[in-house]
């Protein structure tokens, strides 16, 4: 008998009944009954952003035919040398393109080989990680990132500002909402990492302080159709 | 807490005094009886009552709690409420007794009964017997002086009776009474029976924030409707030398409808 | 802090230096003072979050219920969480004992030629003191939540489940950062003093051959590890290093994602008021082919360490309901006065003390269970409605059992507070109080002979006049009553 089993059958012999998984919780239930009225869009938008911005991070609300304008414009004055990012989704690449032909001095950096290959160029001489959230959730001011290949998880992470974009249209009411609606018990990423902010800790004396471990700054860019225009 | 129904004023009680009142501060049970009669209840007292078994039960001696409490259920055979002047008394009795019995086919069904029955003195006032203190006031002769007064809630009574609101509502229907507010009102003041007993350093440190906050509140004596409290608190207060008056929650009201000033 | 206090190992003390140690932090006015502070404002933060108190209460329900459903599963969960996180390609170990954890643990470092440890917080490796026995074997682990950072260089114990150096102000950080990390001016500035926490342990991350973190919630349905934290040391232990230990309590375990929704939010905002973390972390297995990072290993470690004990236990299995937010201690006027250290054990306060004699045993914590004035100020806040006070008189009762006396359950250290002096006290009291005709030669004499109330009264005299009864009885009160009106 090794620890496995000698702790499974202490368990087992407690419990009077060998199955009980019938009376689960009624969590649906809990959420059906408490949840506000249906957010339009534009209200998910704004809670979202209202609740970033007490997060400490910065938001801009753009139109699809405005944010990578904007964006560059506040990359560029925010003092955004190095920017780690992916061209493999329509954001990323229009960003790239956008960056590129400005005559600003952002140097792109494409994440596409092993972390071992350049982990101590990523912590030291990265400014920027520009990722696209897979949906938020307006109830907590929360960004919802899957890992994948093109989207690896230290982008949102290890560089001092995380730039992360998100849709209007992926913006959910509620966290319960999200993982229902998106199915995310089906299939789950390596990692499914929820950010609300940019890193922080009340460690000391209780006293807020923002730039922990994680990144020090976050820029958010909501895009929706009724953003503002450049 | 489930919210509790609460039946029509009956024509009798039983009064189950406490085992602290008893010996320490049996004014608080004429208080308590004599509040009841003003109100058109008759009170019977059963002379065989003693303790409801917590300071056994609280310290971990199901056994004795078992035996004591048992002898007290043997005592109220009518079927009259059973009124308690201790939120901490009558929270042993409501919620432990049915627990401390739940294996016992005859005394478990009847511990529950009792439990049904069982009310703290100030939420039967206001509760069951819905007095009209002001009126009872008005009727008095003389009207006391007005008085500061802080009220301590026991933490049984805050949180297992839930009968803080019931305290608050009959000093508030006293004319010339105004409460005042203490800091952390709502913490333990550090009695907790053997705990007092066996940590006497943290208990005293509780007792001590206590006695400060609430001579810090400016009140001219403190009331509470629990007597190990009172008992804690008071004499606290002397060993500090601080001139902090207490009493028991029923002689107050009923002192004050007397219309005396000072007890 | 005293020395005495800082530099004793806090784990498995005799359970009779409580007493002495409560004392002394009793006496530490600073530490009093940090410690009211912080925990009036963590009260204040936690009522703030709930303003709705139905939603409250409703999502109190729910967790509960979710935490009663999965321990009423909880082996069948454990296997299911074995089954699908190894499908997703995490190695899943057992540890009855805190020394099977640590072997474990150092088999996995031994196997990788790992040097150094990054750690994220994880309270079960406190509790079996990973750090030392790592140590002790030429492997270094360095703490990289800010707060037990804080804690490990002043060479201490967490104080606090969620905040570990909560006893420490700014002042204090400010003169260990100046004393222990070279070159750092000395600064109280809470912003300074962060980001010299942040660049010194920046490299250990890239470094680090192993991340170790604990576990907030595990999935069994999906294989998932639910990580909460703010300040992305987590997120950084367990993505960067080449191989992931993460370790937990076998309680942890819930059956699916949905049901860690709430549970969730009630951690966040019982815990330090907030409606939701900086991250949430959920690890569902190593890099995958294709991925550009991550760990290449994960292994999780199920830590049992006493736990079954209170799991065999009908009433005592409420206990591992507990989701570790810490709220029990932030309104626990015991702990509010003493601090963490002086219970000696790593989980303080509350729920240490209904913990704690499940996993050391009663006869090391035999004085823990009577610490309490069973206010319920622990179980009014308790996001999972654990009744603490009606397990700290359980764990009395069983203190207090005869150790000779055969039971269904019996608990580690059955006994341990079994005095035959206090037996015949409470036999004395029993005979006393339920015969009335006893009862009444007890009133007479006690009221008669008041004047010889004794003039110290055990520890009650120490801070208070001594009690003296009544000239006369309730009983002798009422009786006149009735003879005058007869
Ligand atoms: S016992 Fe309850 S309040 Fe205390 S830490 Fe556990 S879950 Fe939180």
């Amino acid at each position: 008998m090794n620890a496995r089993h000698r702790i499974l059958a202490k368990l087992r012999n407690a419990l009077p009944v060998e199955n009980d998984m019938q009376a689960a919780p009624a969590v649906a239930g809990y959420y059906a009954a408490n949840t506000l009225a249906p957010q339009t869009c534009q209200e998910r938008v704004a809670q979202l952003r209202g609740l970033l911005q007490a997060a400490h991070a910065e938001v801009i609300v753009a139109s699809r035919a405005a944010w990578v304008s904007l964006l560059a414009v506040r990359l560029a004055a925010l003092g955004v040398g190095r920017l780690a990012l992916n061209e493999d989704t329509e954001e990323g690449r229009q960003l790239a393109a956008t960056l590129r032909e400005s005559s600003g001095s952002v140097t792109l950096l494409p994440f596409d080989k092993p972390i071992e290959t350049w982990k101590q160029e990523l912590f030291d001489t990265v400014d920027a990680g520009f990722t696209v959230a897979d949906s938020a959730i307006a109830a907590t001011g929360t960004l919802v990132f899957k890992s994948s290949p093109a989207q690896p998880r230290s982008l949102s992470l290890v560089p001092p500002l995380h730039v992360a974009l998100v849709r209007a249209e992926t913006i959910h009411a509620h966290m319960f909402a999200a993982a229902l609606e998106e199915q995310w018990a089906a299939a789950m990423p390596t990692n499914l990492v929820m950010v609300s902010g940019p890193s922080k800790t009340s460690d000391i004396q209780q006293t807020l302080a923002y730039g922990a471990h994680g990144p020090k700054q976050m820029l958010v860019v909501i895009v929706s159709g009724e953003g503002e225009s450049a | 807490m489930e919210k509790r129904i609460y039946p029509a004023p009956p024509q009798q009680v039983y009064l189950f005094g406490t085992c602290l009142i008893d010996l320490f501060v049996p004014e608080a049970g004429m208080d308590a009886l004599r509040l009841l009669e003003q109100a058109g209840v008759a009170v019977d007292f059963p002379m065989g009552q003693s303790c409801c078994g917590q300071p056994a039960y609280t310290s971990g001696n199901e056994a004795s709690a078992r035996t004591v409490a048992a002898a007290q259920m043997a005592l109220f055979q009518e079927d009259w409420p059973i009124v308690v002047p201790s939120g901490s008394c009558a929270g042993m009795m409501r919620h432990h007794w049915p627990k401390l019995f739940a294996a016992d086919p005859v005394l478990g069904p009847r511990a529950k009964v009792l439990a049904e029955r069982t009310f703290e003195l100030t939420e039967f006032l206001v509760e069951v017997l819905k007095v009209d203190f002001a009126a009872l006031h008005a009727q008095s002769t003389v009207a006391p002086p007005p008085i500061k007064v802080a009220l301590h809630t026991s933490c049984s009574a805050r949180r297992e009776m839930g009968t803080r609101s019931h305290g608050l509502a009959l000093l508030r229907a006293l004319p010339g009474v105004e409460l005042v507010e203490q800091k952390n009102e709502a913490e333990c003041c550090g009695f907790g029976g053997v705990f007092s007993l066996k940590h006497p350093d943290i208990s005293g440190a509780m007792v001590a924030d206590k006695t400060a906050a609430i001579e810090a509140s400016g009140c001219d004596q403190l009331v509470s409707a629990d007597a190990g409290c009172l008992c804690n608190i008071g004499h606290a207060a002397e060993h500090q030398g601080r001139a902090l008056k207490v009493e028991h929650l029923a002689s107050f009201v009923a002192r004050r409808l007397r219309g005396e000033a000072q007890s | 802090m005293s020395t005495q206090t800082t530099t004793q190992p806090l784990q498995f003390h005799p359970s009779a230096d409580f007493k002495n140690r409560s004392r002394e932090a009793l006496a530490d006015t600073k530490l009093r003072q940090n410690f009211r502070g912080a925990m009036d404002f963590l009260r204040g933060k936690r009522s703030a979050q709930f303003p709705d108190e139905n939603e409250l209460e409703n999502l109190r329900d729910l967790g509960e219920a979710v935490r009663k459903h999965a321990l009423r599963n909880l082996p069948q969960l454990l296997e299911k969480l074995e089954t699908q996180l190894t499908a997703n390609g995490v190695q899943v170990h057992w540890a009855e004992t805190a020394e099977e954890a640590n072997a474990i643990i150092h088999g996995i470092a031994v196997g990788r030629g790992a040097k150094s440890v990054i750690k994220g917080k994880s309270m079960a490796s406190e509790e079996i003191e990973l750090n030392d026995y790592l140590g002790e074997r030429g492997i270094t682990c360095v703490e990289s939540d800010m707060g037990e950072y804080v804690v490990q260089l002043a060479h201490e114990k967490p104080s606090h489940i969620v905040m570990p150096a909560i006893h420490k102000t700014k002042g204090d950080i400010a003169e260990l950062f100046h004393e222990e990390i070279p070159d750092t001016p000395y600064t109280e500035d809470v912003d300074e003093l962060i980001q010299i926490g942040r660049k010194t342990l920046r490299q250990m991350f890239v470094d680090a051959d192993i991340g170790l973190s604990g576990v907030n919630f595990a999935i069994a349905e999906t294989g998932t590890l639910w990580l909460v934290e703010n300040e992305g040391n987590g997120r950084l232990s367990t993505t960067i290093p080449n191989t992931h230990i993460a370790i937990m309590g076998i309680e942890k375990v819930v059956e699916k994602l949905e049901q860690v929704i709430p549970l969730a939010s009630l951690l966040t905002r019982s815990a330090t008021g907030q409606a939701i973390t900086t991250y949430f972390n959920l690890i569902s297995g190593p890099r995958r082919p294709g991925e550009l990072d991550g760990p290449r290993e994960v292994h999780l470690v199920l830590l049992d360490n006493g736990r079954s004990q209170a799991f065999e236990d009908a009433e005592l299995r409420a206990t591992l309901q507990c989701i570790r937010c810490g709220a029990c201690m932030n309104h626990c006027p015991v702990y509010a006065r003493l601090g963490g250290h002086a219970y000696g054990t790593v989980y303080p306060g509350p729920i240490g003390q209904i913990i704690s004699p499940h996993l050391l045993g009663l006869d090391d914590t035999r004085d823990l269970p009577t610490a309490s004035s069973l206010c319920g100020a622990c179980a009014e806040v308790c996001p999972v409605r654990i009744p603490i006070p009606q397990l700290l008189i359980r764990l009395r009762t069983e203190a207090q059992r005869n150790p000779g006396e055969a039971v269904a359950h019996r608990l580690k250290g059955q006994g341990a507070s079994y005095s035959l002096g206090e037996q015949l006290v409470w036999k004395f009291w029993t005979g006393a109080y339920a015969h009335p005709s006893l009862h009444r030669i007890f009133r007479w004499l006690a009221t008669r002979l008041r004047a010889f109330a004794p003039k110290q009264q055990m520890g009650w005299t120490r801070f208070r006049t001594p009690l003296q009864p009544a000239e006369r009885s309730l009983h002798d009160l009422m009786a006149e009553r009735k003879g005058n009106r007869l």
